[in-house]
């Protein structure tokens, strides 16, 4: 089992090299550069920056180098875990995203933990009822629920509940309200809970579809085990025989699921976020692309890799835990 | 005859569509007296599972289909009891071991809890679930059986796990053991350990067993009657001896001369001529 880990960890490598040799190269072919964007916005005293200043701001940061080299510079840089600097406030790139992470990584999870009680059942019920009413309509809402974009999502349900035109129940962007510094630790707690609602409603509604379908059909295959027919011969009731034997079994593929949801859910912050404006890494990543502010961007890039990377393995690990069948000797 | 344990009249079970079925079980009627061992003997397909099954209406309806019959169990009409006296029916008063050991046990859980599940069902009044476990696991030969409780199936050879099969089964002290080609999954030398474990284990209880078996060389010495099954019918039935001494019906002859003989050369496998029967 520790081999099998450590063999794992060091595939890890190679991808991550992957991945962000490929998002520095994407970076850099983009058009346009941060200190191109910085001198339009006019950021010193609203005067753009002279030719002169734009050409010493490139070469400061080094956007004058190929971008191999630059991406070398930025490995070995990130080899003694230095993450850099972002080139639009000058902060450090870890301090910054230090500041995020937990507001995106709280949202994700939420989400992730909501689909599965959601999808859970209700693939469950899809199965039972095999071909009926129930199952069509449970894969036609959960298809229908996948197709729609997070942003069409996101608009229709701030416009429907929280821009007062309908219903004002919640907030409409935010992590917490203005005056949350002055709450007290419940009432904080409730204001903030308050503003992930429609956030953490429009991470989970996507993966629905793939988590309930992934249900049904890792039920369906139990169903028809002989071992439910030992099950019932024993004299156990129907609903033991669903929801204390065939229930383990069905689950066990099902717990690895999360990893595959993993880069959806990360790519879907983004764009939330952005719409709630919500202080966390995906809007971190949005204003950056924005400004071109590579090294924040390389820094939230291999940073989501490695989650998503560890995901998979801690998918497999699960795996091996929650089936008594598989050893890793 | 004293009124029998189990009796069965007029069973009928289709499967497949209402205007085309695949009439599985047709019409058929038996009964066994408590402790009495009945080989059903047939070739693949002719309706001993379903028929085994139908005793505990096990079938799940669709596909099947109960279309005409009566199964009474100590007097007591399986057909139209509820749900919760089957339930007390089934692994306390007829309890099944299976053809497939490895499939008929769930992967994931201990064989110490598949058959603890049997013992909390139907016992509640055992303090001592454990050690119940146990004995019954001593009872079907496995040595060391306090060690092997936290075992899972896939951790057995097929032998082992049909001996777990059979302690669930016997758990619960049953009146009726349904054994549905108990061996026919096992290589030979297991197999002969299996008949006789079950051998053994009926002359220490008063269960009655229903063999099920396409082999009538398992028959001869272990069953007291005999009934076999053609296309869903029986075509012949009485005592073992007598059935295989003077076998009426030329299916049952064809199947009779089909088990070779120990110790005589083996011949060239009698293939059956179905045109000759009906
Ligand atoms: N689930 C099912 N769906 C459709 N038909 C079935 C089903 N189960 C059984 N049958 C039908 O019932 C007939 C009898 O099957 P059964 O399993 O009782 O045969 P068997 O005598 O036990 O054979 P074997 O020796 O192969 O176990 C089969 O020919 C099959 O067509
Ligand atoms: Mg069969």
């Amino acid at each position: 089992m520790t081999t099998y880990i450590l063999r794992r960890l060091l595939l890890v490598i190679p991808t991550l090299f992957g991945i962000t040799l490929l998002t520095f190269l994407l970076i850099r072919l983009a058009p346009g550069n941060a200190a191109l964007i910085k001198g339009q916005t006019g950021e010193n005293g609203g005067h753009a920056m002279t030719a002169e200043v734009r050409e010493q701001t490139i070469k400061l940061y080094g956007l004058d180098k190929d971008p191999l080299t630059a991406y070398g510079d930025w490995l070995v840089k990130l080899a003694h875990l230095d993450f850099g600097q972002s080139l639009v406030d000058h902060r450090p790139v870890l301090t910054k995203i230090r500041e995020r992470i937990g507001l995106s990584v709280s949202l994700t999870g939420s989400a992730l933990v909501l689909s599965y009680l959601i999808a859970v059942p209700v693939g469950i019920a899809a199965a039972l009822r095999r071909g009926q009413r129930t199952d069509r309509m449970i894969s036609f809402v959960v298809f229908l629920l996948y197709s729609i974009p997070t942003f069409v999502a996101a608009l229709v349900l701030i416009l429907l509940v929280a821009g007062g035109d309908y219903l004002n129940l919640l907030p409409m962007y935010g992590a917490n309200s203005i005056d949350a510094s002055e709450m007290s630790g419940p009432a904080w707690a409730w204001d903030r809970i308050k503003h992930m609602i429609l956030p953490v409603i429009c991470l989970t509604y996507g993966s629905l579809a793939s988590i309930s379908r992934y249900t049904r059909v890792s039920m369906l295959e139990v169903l028809g085990q002989d071992f439910l027919r030992t099950a019932r011969a024993k004299g156990l009731s129907e609903r033991r025989v669903i929801f204390s034997q065939a229930l383990r079994n069905a689950l066990i593929p099902i717990v690895t699921v999360f990893a595959m949801e993993l880069p959806a859910l990360i790519g879907g912050t983004i764009i939330v976020e952005e719409i709630f404006t919500l202080p966390g890494m995906g809007q971190l990543v949005f204003q950056s692309i924005e400004a071109r502010d590579q090294f924040v961007i390389m820094g939230v890039v291999t940073i989501s890799a490695f989650v998503t990377l560890f995901g998979y393995l801690m998918a497999d690990i699960l795996y091996v835990l929650v089936d008594p069948r598989i050893r890793f000797e | 005859m004293s009124a029998p344990l189990l009796r069965v009249e007029n069973l009928g079970i289709e499967f497949g569509p209402a205007d085309a079925p695949v009439k599985a079980v047709d019409g058929v009627s038996f009964a066994m007296a408590a402790g009495e061992t009945l080989a059903v003997v047939g070739e693949s397909g002719s309706g001993k599972s379903v028929t085994a099954l139908a005793l505990t209406r096990l079938l799940a309806t669709p596909p099947a289909r109960y279309v005409s019959g009566a199964i009474q169990f100590q007097g007591r009409e399986v057909m139209t009891m509820p749900a919760p006296e089957l339930r007390a029916l089934r692994g306390k008063q007829i309890a099944y071991i299976f053809q497939e050991p490895s499939s008929s046990l769930n992967p994931v859980f201990t064989i110490g809890y598949q058959i603890r599940e049997a013992i909390e069902q139907h016992r509640p009044e055992v303090r001592d679930v454990r050690g119940e476990i146990v004995r019954a696991l001593d009872l079907v030969g496995i040595r060391d059986a306090a060690t092997r409780l936290g075992d899972y199936p896939h951790q057995l050879s097929g032998g082992m796990q049909q001996r777990v099969m059979i302690a669930m089964a016997l758990a619960c002290q049953p009146n009726l053991l349904v054994a549905d080609e108990p061996t026919t999954a096992l290589d030979v030398t297991i197999q002969k350990q299996i008949m006789d474990l079950l051998r053994e284990l009926k002359s220490k209880t008063n269960m009655a067993i229903l063999l099920i078996t396409h082999n009538f060389g398992l028959v001869s010495d272990f069953a007291d009657r005999v009934v076999v099954m053609f296309r869903g019918k029986i075509v012949e039935s009485g005592p073992t001896a007598e059935v295989l001494r003077h076998p009426q019906h030329p299916y049952t002859r064809a199947l009779i001369e089909c088990v070779p003989k120990l110790g005589q050369k083996q011949r060239r496998l009698k293939v059956i001529d179905y045109a000759g029967i009906n």
